[in-house]
């Protein structure tokens, strides 16, 4: 009963992250929603992990949480390359990808 | 079945020493290394790195010798308490100090090194060690300022190195490890002065020659092993390398007789090799080429006292295999009486003093092979020890003639004779060890071959008796004429004063001719050579010269049988016992520590002991091991050693007599003999031709052997390899044809054309998806999970 409620939590973080990670044009924040999908599948890992007794789940949580620290390290950095170069942040600026 | 029996516990002392002798190579080798790499910096050059390390060797191999009496005595002691009634026929096993690590692995299989301390293995040591140190101590003065002065010693240091790691050998791996690294190192020192082609072929031919042998060595220690293994895995718990295993399997009665057989005749083939004998013995005159410290290392106490050392190591195989003990003769039992024989003429014709040395040494080791062919093991191996002494004294007397009395020249008649007067140190040293060798009595020769001699005789070889006497005849007469010709009479060439380059010239290529010695060392004492012609040596060369020289004259006091038993230490000390050992107390004691050695004594009612027997008569039984066959020994009579006395003496006075005669008043009926009579002048031809050995060697079995194999080569080579050559070369060439147009252009172009066009189109259609946007892009990737999601969701339920 209480690890649907964590899931449910979860969901709305993941829901809220993948809203934003679409419909937002700063980069910033962009990186923020990122953040938040990943602490939702934490939650997620440390429900199931909960559930079943077992610390796997939380070893794993452990080491999502390094690799965001290191994504987002890296993730600013580019924004603030970016932002020296063109004064700006916003995402539709950026589409020197287009094909 | 037995009497009685009692089994005594007796408790053997051992040593620091003892348990650490496997230090006694590593030393040498150790400072081979240091030589290599840090030698042309120090002050000596090296040198002293190596006379120092053969110093510590001597002085561990010393102090194990000693660890060793004491534990002998121990034994000795102990089992005269414990067995205080019923006489002790057979001396008290005294157990070898064997420990042994793994060397390598390979399949499962453990290749161990280590040590095998007894009484053999200890003598050879210190005696290897004793005149490695002399000989280095000599070479400071003899070498000096040669080019390669520093590598000289290296090589001589790793020479000692390879021989005491191969007397130590606990199995035959090592010591074959041993064996090969003398092989490298004396084609290394025979090869010193390589500029000159004689001794670069010299030290080839030699190399070629022991390598012939060894192949006997390899294949005699694979045949052992694959036959034996099984054995002293389940007996004894050691490999089929194993020496003591080896030993005990030999005599177990267990053993196949003819894989015993063929295994012994192999390993003796590369004793033949190694120790000079017939017909191999042809490397050893040729080998003079290096300079003559080398030649007094290999030639007295190392190298070629390899194979009489194998022979004597494994004795138990060569027992069995070779029948020693019936009386009929056997291979080593011939190849040593022929090659005494063959070796003692050779020596009579040659006029290098060093070559009648070298055939000297051939003859003496045939009389060793001789002795342990026909059982007489105790009196072969303390020739080894008495041998060692002379011969390097007689080597390095030859040295310090040529250094300093015959201007770097070796011809006896050319430029040596009445140097005795000039040289009297050196030449009383040389006069002291060619009667020891010539066997006159109180010298160390004596006590040692006529201990051989006689033995062979009690062994029931009584052909061999008489060839030894013969050979004790030949080897008074050429001793008599070397010494002679260099010591005595009129001084001719350099010994004259007379100073003379030409003699390079002389060298022909047939006859390794001895004008080597100069080059290297020539230009240093050219100057101070040419001002005072013949001198005594310096005190570097004289003082080793006299120790050895008192060494052989009271080394054979270490076994004089004549005076009692007291006084046979090498019987007490170094002889293996013949005693039947319990396996079970042998293989529970740890290495070097207290020992408990059984005692088997048997007394039946008549005080008759079964075991007088002994092994080799009678199988061990079951649980029993024996380690060495039960060997006689002659009793000693004064009646047999006059009459050997008396050839000796013959020997010495008659070729005395004819020395004065032939060289210095030129009696008219002898000179000129050889090209009188027809018969001599045949022999004369025919010895100094060394009975054509070479020649049939070069000519016949090396030409008849490469010149088919090079000729067919070469056949090959132009018609089949050609042939194939070409013949791929044209087939494939049209089936590159036909896959250029076929395949590259129509498989190959196509696929590639087809995919590039794939490539694009796709590309076209993907193209409206990179918009560039990043949200695009992630939206693109959250509905791609989504749906893997869903799929997911839909297969699990």
């Amino acid at each position: 009963m209480l690890t649907a409620q964590f899931l449910l939590l979860g969901a709305v973080l993941f829901c809220i992250g993948v809203y934003g990670v679409l419909a937002r044009k700063n980069a910033v924040m962009v990186l923020m929603s990122i953040e938040l999908i990943l602490n939702s599948v934490n939650i997620n890992l440390l429900a199931f992990s909960v559930r079943h007794g077992s610390v796997d789940g939380n070893t794993f949580a452990l080491y999502i949480i390094a690799i965001a620290a290191a994504e987002v390290g890296v993730g600013l950095a580019m924004v603030l390359l970016i932002y020296r170069n063109r004064r700006t942040i916003a995402l539709d600026d950026l589409s020197e990808m287009k094909g | 079945m037995l009497a009685q029996e009692m089994t005594a516990e007796v408790v053997a002392s051992s040593g620091w020493f003892l348990d650490h002798a496997w230090l006694i190579p590593i030393i040498p080798a150790v400072a081979f290394v240091l030589i290599i790499f840090f030698g042309k910096k120090l002050p000596m050059k090296g040198s002293e790195l190596g006379v120092l390390s053969m110093l510590v060797s001597l002085a561990f191999a010393g102090g194990a010798a000693w660890q060793w009496i004491q534990r002998v005595n121990s034994v000795v002691d102990g089992a005269h308490e414990a067995v205080k009634e019923g006489a002790h026929h057979v001396a008290p096993y005294v157990e070898p100090v064997i420990r042994e690590w793994t060397w390598w692995q390979s399949g499962g299989f453990h290749f161990g090194i280590g040590q095998h301390i007894d009484g053999l293995a200890l003598t050879l040591l210190v005696v290897v060690a004793f005149i490695s140190s002399l000989v280095q101590i000599y070479s400071l003065e003899y070498l000096r300022g040669d080019r390669r002065y520093t590598h000289f010693f290296a090589a001589l240091t790793l020479f000692s190195a390879g021989m005491l790691c191969m007397v130590l050998a606990p199995n035959m791996v090592q010591l074959i490890l041993g064996w090969e690294i003398m092989g490298l190192c004396s084609f290394m020192l025979i090869g010193h002065w390589w500029e000159e082609e004689a001794n670069s072929r010299a030290a080839l031919k030699a190399f070629f020659t022991v390598r012939v042998g060894d192949m006997g060595l390899l294949i005699g220690t694979a045949i052992l092993f694959f036959s034996a293994n099984s054995w002293t895995q389940e007996n004894l718990g050691v490999s089929g390398f194993n020496i003591s295993g080896l030993s005990a399997w030999a005599m177990s009665g267990e053993a196949s007789s003819s894989a015993l057989t063929w295994g012994a005749v192999a390993l003796f083939i590369a004793c033949i090799g190694k120790s000079g004998q017939f017909p191999l013995h042809t490397w050893l005159p040729d080998a003079m080429a290096g300079p003559t410290p080398v030649s007094s290392l290999l030639h007295s106490s190392t190298m070629v006292v390899a194979g009489v050392f194998l022979v004597a190591r494994v004795y138990p195989v060569f027992w069995e295999g070779m029948k020693i003990g019936d009386t009929n003769i056997n291979f080593i039992v011939l190849i040593g009486g022929i090659t005494i024989v063959i070796a003692a003429l050779l020596a009579f014709v040659q006029h290098d003093i060093k070559k009648v040395l070298a055939y000297s040494t051939v003859s003496q080791l045939g009389y060793m092979m001789m002795g342990l062919g026909a059982g007489a093991w105790l009196p072969a191996v303390f020739h080894i020890f008495t041998h060692a002494f002379f011969k390097a004294c007689l080597f390095l007397s030859a040295g310090s003639v040529s250094h300093s009395g015959s201007h770097h020249s070796f011809d006896m008649k050319k430029d040596m004779g009445g140097l005795a007067k000039k040289m009297p140190i050196t030449a009383t040293t040389w006069i002291i060890s060619t009667l020891a060798l010539a066997g006159v009595f109180p010298l160390a020769g004596f006590f040692s071959k006529d201990e051989i001699i006689d033995n062979v005789g009690y062994g029931g070889y009584n052909a061999f008796m008489i060839v030894g006497l013969s050979g004790a005849f030949l080897t008074a007469a050429y001793m008599t004429r070397a010494t002679y010709l260099t010591f005595f009479g009129k001084a001719r060439g350099a010994a004259a004063g007379e100073h003379h380059d030409e003699h390079d010239a002389h060298a022909d290529a047939h006859d390794v001719h001895d004008s080597h010695d100069s080059h290297a060392t020539h230009d240093a004492h050219d100057s101070h050579d040419a001002a005072h012609g013949p001198h005594e040596s310096p005190k570097l060369i004289t003082v080793p010269l006299m120790i050895l020289a008192a060494l052989a004259l009271v080394a054979g006091l270490s076994n004089a049988t004549p005076f009692g038993e007291s006084w046979e230490r090498f019987k007490k000390y170094v002889e293996p016992s013949a005693e039947y050992v319990a396996i079970e107390s042998h293989m529970a004691s740890g290495p070097g520590e207290a020992i408990i050695v059984p005692q088997q004594n048997t007394t039946a009612e008549g005080g008759e002991s079964k075991y007088d027997e002994g092994c080799a008569v009678v199988a061990p039984e079951a649980g029993m091991a024996c380690y060495f066959p039960t060997v006689k020994h002659a009793p000693f009579k004064w009646s047999k050693a006059a009459l050997s006395l008396i050839i000796v003496a013959f020997g010495l006075i008659s070729s005395w007599m004819f020395c004065v005669q032939y060289y210095t008043r030129r009696n008219k009926r002898l000179v000129g003999l050889t090209e009188r009579s027809k018969i001599l002048r045949g022999g004369y031809t025919f010895l100094w031709n060394k009975y054509y050995l070479d020649a049939l060697y070069e000519k016949v079995i090396v030409r008849s052997i490469a010149h088919p194999i090079a000729a067919a080569a070469a056949w090959v080579n132009q018609n089949i390899l050609d042939g194939i050559v070409n013949g791929v070369g044209k087939v494939s060439r049209r089936i590159a044809g036909w896959v250029y147009r076929n395949i590259d252009q129509r498989v190959v172009d196509g696929a590639v054309n087809g995919s590039g066009a794939a490539a694009r189109g796709t590309g076209g259609a993907l193209r409206p998806v990179q918009s560039g946007k990043v949200n695009q892009y992630g939206a693109l990737l959250f509905a791609a999970a989504a749906i893997g999601a869903l799929i997911l969701v839909i297969i699990n339920t």
